[in-house]
């Protein structure tokens, strides 16, 4: 468990990254909080011929408002995201809630929020948080800066729409009316285990009902996915036990979960039954 | 008194700091080993190809070592060889294959990954039940049905007891894989010595000496050319007893290349060195109609893996399950078969409990299924069952010392108010909340002398300790030991067994052990034997270097020895204050032996050996939990022990081997499981996949002491340190099966997984 031999480089800002990137094209790797890429080396899983360490880049590290959006530097930490007044409204408390699922405390405070979006763990919170709020992922390369959709960008397992030659530089968020209630709900062996399956729901009532539903599911497949029927059975419909348990049937429905040692693909789909409805609860019943 | 105090452990400051002296810390510069293992489960090695002018060792090179041949002198065995490197076959995946030696450990590793293995793959067996299939291929070709032991014995009128009893309950029970994952991994550095021809190995292992004599055997050399030092060790829990090839490659290669060499197993290696637990146990037990237990059947099958662990056997299992099933409970008729099946998985090895916590499940889940079959409290039927005077011999001739386990059970209940729980419990279960309790009830044979040992009929017979014990001239007192401590404190507890004897502090005691050149010939630390075996033969020699101090002041302070007193760093005269200083005794035995009383030898040197038949010690677990219906998750909420080791020597560090124990028993219950496909390769190999519970996931642990005493050793003192290990799966699955019995649920199965329990209430609610 030690790494094969690499090269190590540091640049100081966006530019040199992206130009040391496109230099050495699939043989680079960005390093960022290493809580994923650094394990993967030492397992020899990842075999990276030049680290690019981006840590001293602090031009990636904000959070930054920009009218209903908020901007999110892919160096800020997982920790800083704890704490639920770094970003407005229920948004803040959602990122909170899932920035606390985030592996332990040290993973928090080195891991950072655009290394896990571009490792793309299936059951990473970070993905599922993405692909729930429509994030637009911002990739800067050689020919300048693109703007990909959460759901185009992760392909599957540890795969992404990021070309080697890029740079994940931000991810954009919406900022979430203050009307808006979340749920996340994980469902792990241990305290700080990625989720075995994971749920995230953010619903508005309004006075015809559940406006804008949104549920996504981690853990599920190669990707985390949004559960649109579910969805489908909230919009419009008043709250109750049964619409919720409708709803989770219809995730459940949706997803054709693969099994591992952690979880079948039936267990999970259970899973996704359990964990969507305890999600649309807690949101419901979130003050 | 020292005895019975909580001092603190001398060995935590160095550790705390950083200062610690692991094998990793001994490693450097040196040549770095890495092992090229089988990436297949079972094979035929076709051909093994490295690149030029590396250097790589494979059995070829290792011809003159022969292979290891763990032997018990019993019928029903049948001996399995190992050798070092794989030869022609490979066994299990992980298997080693062929060594590299480089410069640093990253390059060892980055040519290891060069040697390339031709092997041509053969169907394994792996799964306990299959391995036992008629249809199953052999592990080894004269092992007919994978069966390498198969020992049985039925008592005298057991038909007739057995048929004519009012109830018979059958249980199942099934613990899967396990391994012991010490915090720090194995590993070993051989330092060349070309002046003296000698290697000095620093290990991380529970017994130097064994590995010293295994070793040299193996090397055909004189163990005089080997020093084995254990340093600082960062656990074991029984995975460091049992001798590693690797270490075997790691001498060899010190004295062939003449160098200093080192090999530092990492994690991924780690979890497939020596594995443990993978039992199956079907028994019935025959009640009347009193739910007294009158005759018990039994069916033990143990996964042994593909070869048997050096010294102790593959025997150790399976006979360890049929000498102590009976466990607490008395009845005079069994009969037992009991099986250690081989499979192309990794060899098992003892690991903290050995057969004792499936043991301790199955029968504990009996007497639950049995009181739930006649209506009785499970409370009760323990009451009703349990051995209640000594000493106690058992239907299998197992002397039990003076014990508490009626008082233990006794006192659990009213520290967990079981009646105010009961009420609890109803009021959650109406409320659609499934809370349950459970009781585990158990012994743990612990001090195994050489008497008990003799009955495994192993090659070589374990058991005794002993002790050099010295005061220099200064005063201060060195105790060199046969027991090699790796966590458990005993520096500190045998300090203070020595300090009472001698009336001084224990600051001015050093233990000394860990070291072939240094300390007397022993077998080392394992099965709950350092503190009975090891602490007896200390007492042993502080009393005969009292003894020795006694006549020299006898003779200066011109009283009766009987009129003396041993107090704070002096001999007193009893009821006067007329003294002399421990010191100047010691100084005038090595510096004035011209005014020793006559007869007396200079110095101050004793030797002691100590060699008990056995203790048992026992406890009561309780465990309250609560299930999550709808995914089957678990959490125990609290976990009440009631402990019964005799005297406490120091109940810090006893208190201490209970939490560990626990711990390692809900990661039993609960969470660790090392799962292999169906081809044989091991699926969990990281931390991330195999899963050690957390201080999360581990309660408050409340512990409370009874105090037997007992005449079974000399210290009163008991073993205790897999206790915690052994009751702990009980008390969880009979707590989870407590919960949800309005469901009719039975857990059997260790670890009780969500996705398992889950499986259970969905059978049960008929979704399945």
């Amino acid at each position: 468990m030690k790494p094969p031999r690499f090269e190590y480089r540091a640049p100081s800002d966006v530019e040199e990254v992206v130009g040391i990137l496109t230099e050495v094209g699939d043989e680079g790797k960005v390093l960022a909080g290493g809580q994923s890429l650094v394990p993967s080396m030492n397992f020899r899983l990842a075999r990276p011929g030049l680290l690019v360490d981006i840590n001293g880049v602090k031009a990636l590290d904000y959070i930054q408002r920009s009218g209903d959006r908020i901007l999110i530097g892919t160096l800020t930490r997982h920790s800083c995201l704890e704490n639920a007044a770094a970003v407005p409204g229920p948004l803040g408390r959602l990122l909170a809630t899932a920035a606390h699922h985030v592996g332990h405390m040290p993973i928090r405070v080195r891991g950072t929020f655009g290394g896990s979006v571009a490792h793309a763990d299936p059951a990473a919170e970070w993905c599922m948080v993405s692909v729930l709020l429509d994030a637009e992922i911002i990739a800067v390369g050689s020919r300048g800066r693109r703007t990909i959709p959460a759901e185009d960008f992760f392909r599957t397992v540890f795969t992404t729409a990021l070309e080697p030659y890029e740079l994940l530089s931000e991810v954009i968020l919406p900022v979430l009316p203050d009307s808006a209630r979340f749920g996340f709900v994980e469902f792990s062996r241990r305290a700080g285990d990625f989720a075995i399956v994971a749920s995230s729901v953010v619903i508005d009532v309004g006075s015809n009902g559940i406006i804008n539903p949104r549920v996504a599911l981690a853990g599920v497949g190669g990707t985390p996915v949004r559960a649109r029927s579910a969805e489908a059975v909230l919009a419009g419909s008043a709250p109750s036990a049964e619409l919720f348990r409708a709803a989770a049937d219809a995730a459940a429905g949706d997803v054709e979960p693969m099994g591992d040692i952690h979880g079948s693909s039936e267990y999970r789909r259970h899973l996704v039954r359990v964990l969507t409805r305890r999600a649309l609860e807690r949101a419901a019943s979130e003050a | 008194m020292w005895v019975g105090r909580r001092l603190r452990r001398v060995e935590d400051p160095s550790l705390l700091r950083g200062e610690g002296r692991f094998v990793a810390d001994v490693a450097r510069g040196c040549g770095a080993i890495r092992f090229v293992r089988s990436p297949f489960a079972r094979g035929r090695i076709l051909s093994i190809e490295a690149p030029e002018e590396a250097t790589v060792i494979t059995a070829d090179d290792l011809a003159e070592i022969p292979p290891v041949k763990p032997m018990l002198h019993r019928d029903d065995f049948i001996p399995v060889e190992q050798p070092i490197l794989a030869k022609e076959q490979v066994t299990y995946a992980g298997q080693p294959i062929a060594a590299v030696i480089a410069p640093t450990f990253e390059e060892a590793e980055d040519l290891a990954e060069m040697v390339f293995v031709d092997i041509e793959p053969l169907d394994p067996v792996v799964d306990l039940d299959h391995a036992l299939d008629e249809t199953a291929p052999l592990v080894h070709p004269h092992v007919p049905a994978n069966t390498v032991i198969d020992a049985s014995l039925t008592t005298p009128g057991f038909d007739a007891a057995f048929h004519g009893a009012a109830y018979h309950v059958e249980i199942d029970v099934r613990s899967r894989r396990e391994n012991a994952t010490p915090l720090e991994a194995r590993g070993s550095h051989a330092a060349f010595d070309p002046r003296e021809n000698r290697v000095t190995l620093t290990a991380s292992t529970q017994g130097p000496h064994m590995l010293r004599t295994a070793l040299a055997d193996l090397l055909g050399i004189p163990e005089s050319e080997l020093r084995v030092i254990a340093p600082d060790v960062g656990g074991a829990f029984g995975q460091k007893y049992s001798l590693a090839m690797e270490d075997v490659v790691t001498v060899w290669a010190a004295r062939r290349f003449r160098r200093d060499v080192a090999w530092i197993e990492d994690r991924r290696e780690n979890f497939a060195s020596f594995h443990s637990r993978d039992q199956r146990y079907i028994v019935t037990g025959a009640f009347d109609e009193s739910g007294k237990l009158r005759a018990m059947r039994a069916d033990v099958r143990c996964n042994v893996g593909a070869y048997s662990c050096y010294p102790v056997t593959c025997g150790v299992e399976p006979l360890m399950a049929m000498a102590e099933l009976p466990g607490p409970y008395d009845f005079r008729n069994y009969a037992v078969r009991s099986r250690a099946v081989a499979s192309n998985a990794c060899p098992i090895a003892p690991y903290r409990g050995v057969s004792r916590p499936v043991i301790t499940l199955t029968l504990e889940r009996l007497m639950d299924k049995a009181a739930a079959r006649m209506g009785i409290d499970p409370v009760e039927i323990r009451r009703r069952n349990l051995v209640r005077e000594f000493p106690y011999t058992s239907v299998t001739g197992l002397v039990y010392d003076q014990g508490s386990y009626v008082e233990s059970l006794d006192r659990s209940v009213q520290l967990v108010d079981l009646e105010r729980f009961r009420a609890d419990q109803r009021a959650a279960w109406e409320q659609g909340r499934y809370i349950g309790i459970g009781f585990s009830t158990f012994s743990e044979r612990t001090g195994y002398g050489t008497s008990a040992f003799a009955a495994r009929k192993m090659d070589i017979t374990l058991g005794y300790e002993t002790i050099d014990l010295a005061m220099d001239p200064s005063g201060s007192v060195e105790v060199r030991v046969g027991a090699s401590p790796h966590g458990q404190g005993l520096r500190t507890s045998l300090s203070q067994l020595v300090a009472d004897e001698l009336g001084i502090d224990p600051k001015d005691v050093r233990i000394v052990h860990g070291d072939t050149d240094r300390t007397p010939y022993g077998w080392g630390t394992f099965a709950s034997r350092s503190m009975v075996v090891s602490g007896g033969a200390t007492k042993l020699g502080a009393t005969e270097l009292r003894r020795r101090l006694a006549d020299i002041a006898s003779e200066t302070l011109e009283a009766a020895v009987d009129d003396l007193q041993f107090h704070e760093g002096k001999v007193l005269v009893r009821g006067t204050d007329v003294g002399v200083p421990i010191r100047d005794l010691a100084r005038l035995a090595y510096h004035r032996s011209d005014k020793l009383p006559p007869g007396e030898e200079p110095g101050l040197r004793v030797k002691a050996t100590y060699d008990p038949a056995g203790t048992f010690s026992n406890a009561c677990h309780v465990a309250l939990v609560e299930v999550d219906l709808e995914t089957g998750a678990v959490a125990v909420q609290r976990f009440v022990v009631v402990e019964d080791a005799g005297v406490l020597v120091n109940p810090m560090i006893a208190d201490g081997q209970v939490h560990g124990g626990v711990a390692q028993g809900i990661a039993s219950a609960l969470y660790e499981e090392l799962v292999y496909d169906s081809d044989g390769n091991l699926l969990t190999t990281s931390l991330m996949d195999y899963l050690p519970p957390t201080i999360a996931e581990v309660p408050l642990i409340e512990i409370d002491h009874l105090v037997s005493e007992s005449d079974a050793t000399i210290t009163g003192a008991k073993g205790l340190g897999e206790g915690g290990t052994i009751g702990a799966p009980a008390a969880i699955l009979n707590a989870i099966t407590n919960a949800l019995s309005p469901l009719g649920i039975e857990v059997n199965e260790t670890p009780a997984t969500p996705e398992r329990i889950q499986k259970l209430i969905r059978q049960a609610q008929g979704a399945l």
